[in-house]
């Protein structure tokens, strides 16, 4: 199973083990790390499954579509590196990534 | 449409005899058998007349989510309400404006109600809440609505806009005209009493955006942060959108977190095994808060109007079409929440409601909302050990805001 390494914003990392073929953010929820509200469901339609990824792997988890576009739009911490993670298709080629979890969601 | 006396009897009458705008659905609190009938027979529902015109009625969770992240086809503008803009008061306000326009006024005004922000409101929203608790007449009975929940969030508004303290009960006041004609949501708000009360909103709001320009203290409050942020630094120039976006900021933090404040005595006392439940558990009080946000619903609509013709679950949906997704029906929607009318304060999952909307327009202060109702209740459990509801609720005449005029309750101190 490929792994993925989630840091909290207060530092606390946390690595997992990841199911490929279902959201990030679902793999996340799943392994209870806190961190990501998700209040939507995965509908890229509320902004609080918010994360960063780290540079070495944004080309693998490609880039926002006009509508996450404008939902990360709305977040006043937003970076280049963020990403909404219910738009994220964990695959195995994604073992030993690594993402960052924003201090709030809203 | 003429409204008829009595309601139609919401399980036999034709769908197409059955008005969704009427107002007394939510002020009798007669809602639920209508819209659980639409959910199942037409989900997605054009009614032909109603004193609104015609409109299309969303009432599935998934649908609403659907029509709530579409912005291409279904535009808020021109406004985000079942009922048109009157002429004699054209505002324009963020909330009822497409990308981009929307994207850079929203963005303007987000960092006060960011949570960092909100952490350090935190202390004395908390110590206004301890205030207004232990003031509370014991042993009489008293209206909830107007000693605490009104009371509160006008306090909340006056500090977010460092509004005059004193004068503050204006600003609830202007929040109730500004959703209260019968053109807009179905109240009774006359327009010789809702003109001059908007009128004077927008000649003292512009009054204290010049008296802060000259102050230019770098202060973290809604005026200050408007006017350091280029894209709404001249807002004070074009009065209608000035005038418009104070309204929104003002009834956003009013009617919802208001009645929010007094839908949780309501649930409670209707479903004393919770109440039991946070008595043994203070840390239910999160979980909680979201489950009355969802159970109450104060906003119970928004209103899309379809730019282009679009099928929308096999539905024909005409350009320029009202297009009404119903919140209150969304959130009973058992396709997406077990036991949808159900009130259990230790759902798994309570963050997954509508009240809130889904898309670019999300409410933006939702993380103070949470934070007012969580401070609330962690105070009134560290006092009382029953509010105890001792009367019916008065319920508000609309369509739009859900909420209460009065609730007469006693407190049992611990």
């Amino acid at each position: 199973m490929p792994t993925i390494t989630v840091i909290e914003h207060n530092g606390q990392d946390h690595t997992i083990e990841v199911q490929s073929g279902i959201s990030l953010m679902e793999n996340v929820l799943s392994n209870s790390v806190p961190g990501i509200d998700a209040d939507c469901g995965g509908a890229c339609a509320c902004g609080t499954c918010h994360c960063f990824i780290a540079e070495d792997w944004s080309e693998l988890a490609g880039t926002a579509d006009p509508m996450e576009e404008s939902m990360l739009g709305m977040r006043p911490d937003r970076t280049e590196a963020s990403r909404l993670s219910c738009q994220i298709q964990v695959s195995d080629a994604m073992d030993g990534m690594v993402i960052r979890l924003p201090e709030y969601q809203m | 449409m003429n409204q008829p006396q009595q309601l139609p009897d919401p399980l036999t009458a034709p769908l197409e005899q059955i008005d969704f705008s009427d107002p007394r659905l939510l002020e009798q609190d007669a809602w639920r058998p209508y819209f659980a009938r639409l959910r199942e027979e037409d989900p997605v529902h054009y009614q032909a007349e109603s004193p609104f015109g015609p409109f299309w009625s969303i009432t599935r969770f998934d649908d609403i989510v659907a029509v709530d992240s579409n912005y291409e086809v279904f535009s808020s503008e021109p406004t985000i309400i079942i009922g048109d803009l009157t002429d004699d008061m054209r505002v324009e306000q963020f909330i009822a404006m497409d990308p981009p326009k929307h994207d850079v006024q929203r963005r303007a005004a987000q960092p006060v109600v960011a949570p960092q922000n909100l952490a350090q409101m935190e202390p004395l929203i908390r110590s206004r809440v301890v205030e207004i608790l232990d003031n509370l007449p014991v042993g009489e009975t008293f209206n909830w609505v107007d000693d605490v929940s009104i009371n509160l969030t006008t306090q909340m508004l006056a500090t977010l806009f460092d509004f005059p303290f004193e004068e503050r009960s204006k600003l609830t006041y202007w929040s109730d005209m500004a959703t209260g004609s019968p053109e807009i949501a179905g109240g009774d708000t006359s327009p010789e009493e809702r003109i001059p009360a908007l009128m004077d909103c927008l000649e003292t709001f512009t009054r204290i955006w010049h008296e802060r320009k000259g102050r230019d203290d770098g202060g973290f409050e809604l005026i200050s942060l408007l006017q350091r942020d280029p894209n709404t630094a001249d807002l004070v120039d074009r009065p209608m959108e000035f005038l418009g976006n104070i309204i929104l900021l003002i009834v956003g933090g009013n009617d919802t977190t208001r009645n929010s404040a007094t839908a949780g005595i309501l649930a409670l006392n209707e479903n004393p095994a919770e109440y039991d439940k946070l008595r043994a558990n203070h840390g239910l009080i999160p979980g909680m808060v979201s489950e009355i946000i969802r159970w109450q619903t104060p906003l119970a609509h928004m209103r899309r109007t379809a730019k282009h013709d679009v099928i929308f679950q096999g539905k024909q949906i005409k350009q320029g079409d009202k297009v009404v997704m119903w919140y209150v029906s969304g959130n009973r929607d058992e396709s997406a929440i077990d036991n949808a009318d159900s009130f259990i304060i230790d759902r798994a999952n309570p963050r997954h409601h509508i009240s809130f909307g889904f898309g670019i327009h999300r409410c933006m202060g939702n993380r103070l909302a949470e934070m007012q109702l969580r401070i609330l209740w962690e105070e009134i459990m560290q006092r009382f050990s029953h509010v105890e509801v001792v009367g019916e609720p008065e319920r508000v005449k609309s369509n739009f805001v859900r909420g209460y005029t009065s609730l007469p309750v006693r407190v049992h101190p611990l």
